[in-house]
């Protein structure tokens, strides 16, 4: 599903290059649930761009679901984005003064797809946030904003469903929620998801851990189920 | 991206900005309404010069003497040689083939103080002959025109204008009346019918006597001169063969065998016509473009505004270009918010521009001034509208691709 082999990505700030990936090689299986940790400085944002196709590497290949993303240009990479993955933010990240419904559909929008309302609601539907589609997000708690947010990633059925802290900005009930939720679309529709987080605990929830330090991979572990 | 997706965000976007989204349209209603107003202004001046050179008769001719030359061959001006003569006229009158031409008339002009018991006047007199309205189109309202054995014997007679008639008689009947024109007397024979139009010397204030009583009591001596000869062809479709007919008989009676040399011209309606409207023209192109700069002026508004809004709103961007929109997505998104804010203030410029256009009229200080009434051109309207819409267009695409332009994570990352 997704295949990374000796990613490195060089950034350049002003007359300083950082190395914020040293080669990295990644494999992960449809169906799995991955949470990469690392602290800040890690790379594990860079790392995160690049599986969300949001920027390309310096060096290395990346397959997704068989395309070698590498060398496409940018409408191609929104192409890919908008098919293959869906984004759930740390702050969520809906466009205001938009209803919850219309927020999901957006993606089928650019998709150019049919049925978009149907296909939207039963989206929102499947995270129980069905009864909200016509508030805006300034109507919503954070829980249910990024129950919204997680309806519009799973929308256009993608191959994978990338998660950036979806907790961050999250109470501990809802974070808990929110994390409940993700398992149940792994363990109920196989749904393939990366899950970026500094914190253990909200790790847990995942079938298998990637610790990040310095732009490489430092540990690797499947936890038991 | 389709368009009504584009539509409606674009208004959504405009209703949340409702203040500033009201005053960058106000730029462009005002540059619109501008040159709609502006344009129907020259329009209707165009209109109204038309109608009354119109009503001085589509198939006359005036012929008139041409710059006098000299001893030397210096040229004397406009109207000083009196090449002119009766015996011209007879000419054009007595001939014998020349189909297109109806009849001519001599015009000599003196300006005179008219009285009437204690009332005071200043109008042209003007001396001619029998055929006077029939050439000129006149009709008698009341009374009669002058007879052949008027302008033989000089009788002097005179028929009214109805601008004359109301300014020196008030409700008294004029016919019968005698009035005096520099001292000498008159007895007033006859009003023409009035022929409407104002300003650019009314038709209507005339004062027409026969032509030998003119140079007999009103010439001050100066003799039997003939200002202009006016002809009539037969329509207005053969005032051109007229004019060539009446040039072959005055260059023949003048013994000129160059027309370059001759010493009269030939003016038509058609002419003046042409004239009027090339003047019209161009004030109707100087109003359009002074009203067309402040719609540059509306566009560099948007141009400011869409800046505003896509730095306002690189968040939301790059939210879209995660989820999948294309480069051109935003752009078509951002071009059409532009086109609608440029377009919705063209609209309502229309709207204003037309409604002045169409309430000036009744305006009273307007409605009292001799002001043309504005006439509204639906090309104009049309073409208003269509340069609004570019506007948005043209000044839309540089923030638009902008927006268009940002890189996702940098745009995600904007607070």
């Amino acid at each position: 599903m997704i295949k990374l082999e000796a990613v490195s990505k060089t950034y350049r700030m002003g007359r300083v290059e950082v190395q914020a990936l040293r080669g990295v090689d990644l494999l992960v299986e449809s169906g799995d649930f991955v949470a990469i940790m690392g602290a800040s400085g890690s790379g594990k944002s860079t790392l995160m761009n690049i599986i969300g196709c949001l920027d390309v590497p310096t060096s290395g290949r990346y397959f997704l679901d068989g395309t070698d993303v590498a060398g496409l240009d940018d409408d191609q990479l929104a192409i890919i984005r908008n098919r293959k993955i869906g984004f759930v933010f740390q702050s969520f990240n809906l466009i205001p003064r938009t209803t919850a419904l219309h927020n999901v559909e957006m993606p089928l929008i650019y998709a150019g797809a049919q049925n978009r309302r149907p296909r939207a609601l039963a989206a929102l539907e499947s995270v129980g946030l069905a009864d909200r589609a016509g508030h805006q997000p300034t109507e919503l708690s954070g829980g249910q904003q990024q129950r919204a947010a997680i309806a519009r990633a799973l929308v256009t059925n993608p191959a994978i469903l990338l998660a950036d802290e979806p907790t961050g900005n999250l109470d501990s009930a809802s974070s808990v929620e929110i994390m409940k939720l993700l398992s149940e679309l792994n363990r109920e529709q196989a749904r393939t998801i990366v899950l970026i987080t500094h914190e253990r605990d909200i790790a847990a929830f995942a079938k298998r851990i990637v610790e990040l330090r310095d732009g490489l991979i430092v540990t690797d572990e499947r936890r038991a189920a | 991206m389709n368009i009504f997706e584009a539509l409606r965000v674009a208004f959504a976007g405009l209703l949340a900005n409702r203040l500033r989204s009201s005053l960058t349209m106000l730029g462009i209603l005002i540059g619109v309404a501008a040159v709609i107003l502006l344009v129907a202004v020259g329009n209707g001046a165009s209109v109204q010069i038309n109608n009354q050179i119109q009503s001085l008769g589509a198939n006359v001719i005036f012929v008139y003497p041409s710059n006098a030359r000299g001893a030397g061959g210096v040229s004397q001006g406009f109207g000083t040689s009196q090449t002119l003569t009766m015996a011209d006229v007879d000419a054009i009158n007595s001939r014998q083939q020349d189909p297109d031409i109806v009849a001519a008339i001599p015009i000599a002009q003196s300006g005179g103080q008219i009285t009437f018991a204690n009332q005071n006047y200043f109008a042209p007199t003007t001396g001619t002959t029998v055929d006077f309205p029939q050439v000129r189109d006149y009709q008698i309202a009341e009374g009669s025109f002058f007879t052949q054995d008027d302008v033989t014997s000089q009788h002097r007679v005179v028929v009214l204008g109805s601008t004359v008639v109301t300014n020196l008689f008030g409700t008294t009947d004029p016919v019968g009346q005698t009035i005096k024109i520099n001292r000498q007397s008159f007895r007033v024979i006859g009003v023409f019918a009035a022929k409407g139009g104002s300003g650019l010397g009314s038709q209507d204030n005339v004062v027409v006597a026969p032509i030998t009583a003119v140079w007999a009591y009103l010439s001050g001596g100066r003799g039997k001169n003939i200002s202009q000869i006016v002809a009539s062809a037969s329509s207005a479709n053969t005032v051109a063969q007229a004019e060539t007919e009446l040039t072959t008989i005055l260059l023949q009676r003048h013994q000129i065998s160059d027309p370059t040399q001759a010493d009269f011209q030939l003016q038509s309606q058609q002419d003046i016509l042409n004239q009027a409207n090339s003047i019209a023209t161009a004030l109707t192109l100087v109003l359009g473009a002074i009203a067309g700069i402040s719609l540059v002026v509306g566009g560099i508004g948007i141009m400011n505004i869409m800046l505003v809004t896509v730095t306002e709103r690189t968040r939301e961007i790059g939210i879209r270009k995660a989820i999948g929109a294309r480069w051109r997505d935003v752009l078509t998104q951002f071009l059409i918010e532009a086109m609608v804010l440029s377009g919705l203030g063209g609209a309502l410029g229309i709207a204003l521009g037309t409604a002045l256009a169409v309430e000036a009229p009744h305006i009273p200080a307007i409605a009292s001034s001799s002001f043309p009434p504005p006439v509204v051109s639906i090309p104009s309207v049309l073409l208003a509208f269509g340069v609004s819409v570019g506007i948005g267009l043209f000044f839309g695409i540089y923030p638009a691709n902008r927006a268009a332009r940002l890189h996702p994570i940098e745009a995600l990352r904007h607070e």
